[in-house]
């Protein structure tokens, strides 16, 4: 039983749906494979809470101005200049019609936040989070009169030529079958939850990594497509990953598993030493380089120690921390030598100056003499209870991707593939090709699939 | 240890557990009240708790905006969790408790009651018909009708003063002031926790869908209720103040107020009972659906015998319609502080606790 759909939409996260709906709207006939069980779906889609808009003066739910320029401006300095400008201006542009068209399309946002991050003006924050956006959408496709299949693994993209002829599926666990399209647009994430081709990128510490995002983003349908020549970008041996609780889940632990105590904390690793300044910026700022500083300390594990006086500082973790009344007693619940610790905190405690302590301000309280030093935020840890977290790698994404043109069409050598789009993480290393900048996936994921939609959509009228 | 072997965890256990999840999320805090008052906390008192609980109108919206429901490994499911406790404390703290825990979980029992008060009313009837009475009094004396009626309505009404004192200390309520009062009215009386924090409604009965059939059913109960208060009271005022007795003609306060107000409720009824057959019974506490349920029939019944009453007028089917409207009314009270008709009480008390809590935080 093959069925000829107009167009086969690949993945069910929110570029796969904003695909989806705008094809749909165009008159196509649509279906949506999307990998995970229904309670799964919107791959990591689920997990996002916010989206990052261009608008030229207040627009519900964004408040002041963030034009172009200063957008711009702001994913250089994350990308450090690793993005191509032409695609990244046109999502940046995009972006600002596109919250409308969110709206009109069942997302709601958050009129304002009272949380710790103050992103009113850049961020337009989804009431509910993700998980509400992805809803929202999955009702205007089954409205729309879309067929969308759960489970649905696909196993290979049928290249002939410049031109893709099915796709072989697995549903349900049931045999492939073939599902045959005029056009087909491929939205189905990165690679971050293969932990052996993270292990292949990375080094065997990759195995120690924890996933914080949807468990079904294995690449298969990227790697498929780079087995068949289509044109890539990124930097396969680089994933994005910030330091989350160790205790987190292997996979989904989502946003929860954050811990913000670091600027305020002593962090050391498995042998009690401590490897990095804690104090060096502001959390947001400095947040995702810890996954990295993690990733390269033995066992790939590090441990943040705070005192009474700062427990009320950070926002709420999700697993209650490590208690003890002294150093040695906390060094040894957390599995690491009492004496080793002992003296980097007595060393560090040491080199702890008088000063005025502002906790959400670089306050230039520093140490002085460490090797190590620690430069803003510097208190002895000296006021009992201590509390102690360990910290691991969390993966968020991964780089590496599909190359697209502004029409969202994927290339090979051999030129356009002629009826193949790609939208959201598995093309998004086109524009970030390293860092991140908060909501900007789902910016990338929204523009570039409502352009994969339309053109897919112009392609078989 | 094996998880299998943990003793399981008490409904207020739970709830700490999974709100401390949720408080480390926060995605979910635009929907209604209970978010933006469970973030003014990082560890959670069993009187915390209460007060969340109270507070949650069961909308389900964050339920199905959570990333953490199962199958995930957290289980989140803050709706089901939080009615469990809000159930707790309306048993705990009703008095006498072991008539609450019984009405609560047994629907079949209020209607028992109800059969009983009926057969009791039938007999009285027959027993204390006076010489010459007119109208309704043809068929049952004013007086008794009083005498039966004051302590029925003013002991439970005092029984729920009890309650409610006990719970406002629990949540550490403070002092009330006259603008929580009038915020507090403000969010009841337009259901504002029922409207998403976006106003398309709740996700109550159509999974992740939002619809408004929900907040204007519970609407049309809780103002057709107030207006049907109102009428009796208006009632009880021409009588005693006036010398003006029932029945009332049609432009007459009572039944201005009475007649909408059994046709608003009899409507609210049937709707709540239909969303309520459709909706997600895991999503709430599962126990208590019997009871719910005979309490919104009981509502209905109330307000459907009212109406048969004023349409019977004059026919002989006056007597027994009275005997069934005055057993439904009375059992209606005499269950007030043991049947989810207390859930207005501490859901409205909860709001005013909220208003006074976000005043000192502010």
């Amino acid at each position: 039983m093959t069925e000829t759909y107009d167009i086969a939409v690949v993945g069910g996260g929110n570029a796969a749906l904003c695909a989806a709906i705008t094809a749909a709207e165009a008159g196509a006939r649509v279906i949506i494979l999307e990998g995970a069980p229904e309670p799964y779906r919107g791959g990591n889609s689920r997990h996002t809470r916010n989206f990052r808009c261009m608008h030229r003066g207040p627009m519900f739910p964004l408040t002041g101005s963030y034009e172009e320029e200063e957008y711009l401006h702001d994913l250089m300095l994350v990308t450090k200049g690793k993005t191509d400008e032409h695609l990244a201006r046109l999502a940046i542009r995009t972006s600002e019609e596109c919250l409308p068209w969110m709206q009109a399309h069942g997302v709601r946002f958050q009129p304002s936040l009272s949380g710790t991050l103050s992103l009113s003006r850049t961020n337009a924050f989804f009431l509910g989070g993700g998980k509400a956006l992805v809803n929202a959408y999955y009702n205007t496709a089954t409205d729309l009169g879309i067929d969308i299949r759960y489970e649905a693994q696909v196993r290979h993209v049928h290249r002939e030529g410049q031109r893709i002829t099915h796709l072989e599926v697995e549903i349900a666990g049931a045999p492939a079958q073939t599902i045959n399209a005029r056009a087909f647009v491929l939205a189905s994430g990165g690679f971050q939850a293969d932990l052996d081709w993270l292990a292949r990128a990375w080094g065997p510490s990759a195995r120690n990594f924890l996933i914080r995002g949807t468990p079904y983003n294995r690449g298969v349908v990227l790697k498929d497509m780079l087995d068949q020549g289509a044109d890539s970008v990124g930097d396969p041996t680089q994933c994005h990953a910030v330091a989350i609780d160790g205790r987190a889940p292997q996979y989904d632990g989502g946003i929860v598993t954050r811990l913000d105590c670091v600027p305020f904390s002593v962090v050391v690793n498995r042998d009690g030493q401590r490897f990095y300044d804690e104090g060096e910026d502001t959390w947001p700022k400095r947040y995702a380089i810890w996954g990295r500083l993690v990733a390269a300390q033995p066992d790939q594990v590090g441990y943040a120690l705070i005192d009474a006086k700062s427990i009320d500082l950070f926002m709420p973790s999700v697993f209650p921390p490590i208690v003890a009344d002294t150093i040695p007693e906390l060094a040894s619940k957390l599995g690491l030598d009492p004496a080793a610790v002992k003296a980097t905190v007595a060393q560090f405690n040491a080199a702890c100056r008088p000063g005025t302590f502002h906790p959400t301000e670089l306050d230039g309280l520093a140490t002085e003499g460490l090797q190590t030093p620690k430069t803003n935020w510097a208190r002895p840890l000296d006021t009992p209870p201590f509390y102690g977290y360990q910290l691991r790698p969390g993966v968020t994404f991964t780089y590496l991707g599909l190359k697209v043109s502004d029409r969202a069409q994927v290339h090979s050598p051999e030129g356009p593939i002629t009826n193949l789009w790609a939208a959201g993480e598995i093309m998004a290393g086109s524009i970030l090709g390293q860092g991140y900048l908060a909501g900007f996936g789902m910016t990338i994921g929204t523009v570039f699939g409502r352009i994969a939609g339309k053109e897919a959509a112009a392609h078989v009228a | 240890m094996s998880l299998d072997l943990a003793p399981p965890l008490t409904a207020t256990e739970d709830a700490r557990r999974q709100i401390e999840i949720c408080n480390a999320c926060r995605y979910c805090e635009g929907f209604c009240s209970v978010f933006p008052a469970m973030t003014r906390n990082k560890a959670f008192a069993d009187g915390d708790l209460t007060h969340l609980a109270n507070l949650c109108h069961n909308c389900r919206g964050c339920h199905y905006a959570c990333q953490y429901t199962p199958p995930h490994e957290f289980a989140l499911n803050i709706p089901a969790v939080l009615a469990e406790v809000r159930q707790d404390s309306w048993e705990r703290l009703a008095r006498p408790q072991a008539l609450a825990r019984m009405f609560h979980e047994r629907g079949v029992a209020m209607a028992g009651l109800l059969v009983v008060a009926l057969t009791l009313f039938f007999a009285l009837i027959a027993a204390a018909r006076p010489p010459g009475g007119e109208g309704f009094y043809a068929y049952m004396a004013h007086n008794l009708m009083i005498a039966i009626f004051i302590p029925a309505f003013v002991a439970p009404l005092a029984l729920i003063g009890l309650s409610l004192r006990d719970y406002w200390r629990e949540v550490g309520g403070g002092r009330i002031r006259l603008r929580h009062l009038l915020k507090a009215g403000d969010m009841a009386g337009r259901m504002r926790n029922l409207n998403g924090g976006h106003g398309d409604g709740c996700n109550f009965e159509d999974g992740d869908r939002f619809s408004q059939k929900r907040r204007i059913a519970h609407q049309l109960m809780m103002w057709g209720f107030l207006a049907c208060f109102a009428a009796t009271s208006s009632g009880t005022i021409l009588h005693y103040v006036f010398g003006w007795h029932a029945p009332y003609p049609i432009w007459a306060p009572p039944k201005l107020f009475g007649v909408p107000g059994g046709i608003a409720m009899v409507a609210g009824a049937a709707g709540l009972i239909a969303l309520k057959l459709r909706a997600d019974p895991d999503l709430g506490a599962r126990r208590v659906w019997g009871g719910e349920m005979a309490f919104i029939l009981l509502l209905g019944a109330v307000a459907a015998t009212g109406l048969a009453l004023w349409l019977a007028t004059g026919t002989g089917a006056v007597g027994p319609l009275l005997a069934v409207h005055l057993a439904t009314v009375m059992t209606l009270f005499l269950l007030m502080p043991f049947s989810k008709m207390i859930h207005g009480f501490f859901r409205f008390t909860a709001l005013l606790a909220e208003a006074g809590k976000q005043d000192t935080a502010r």
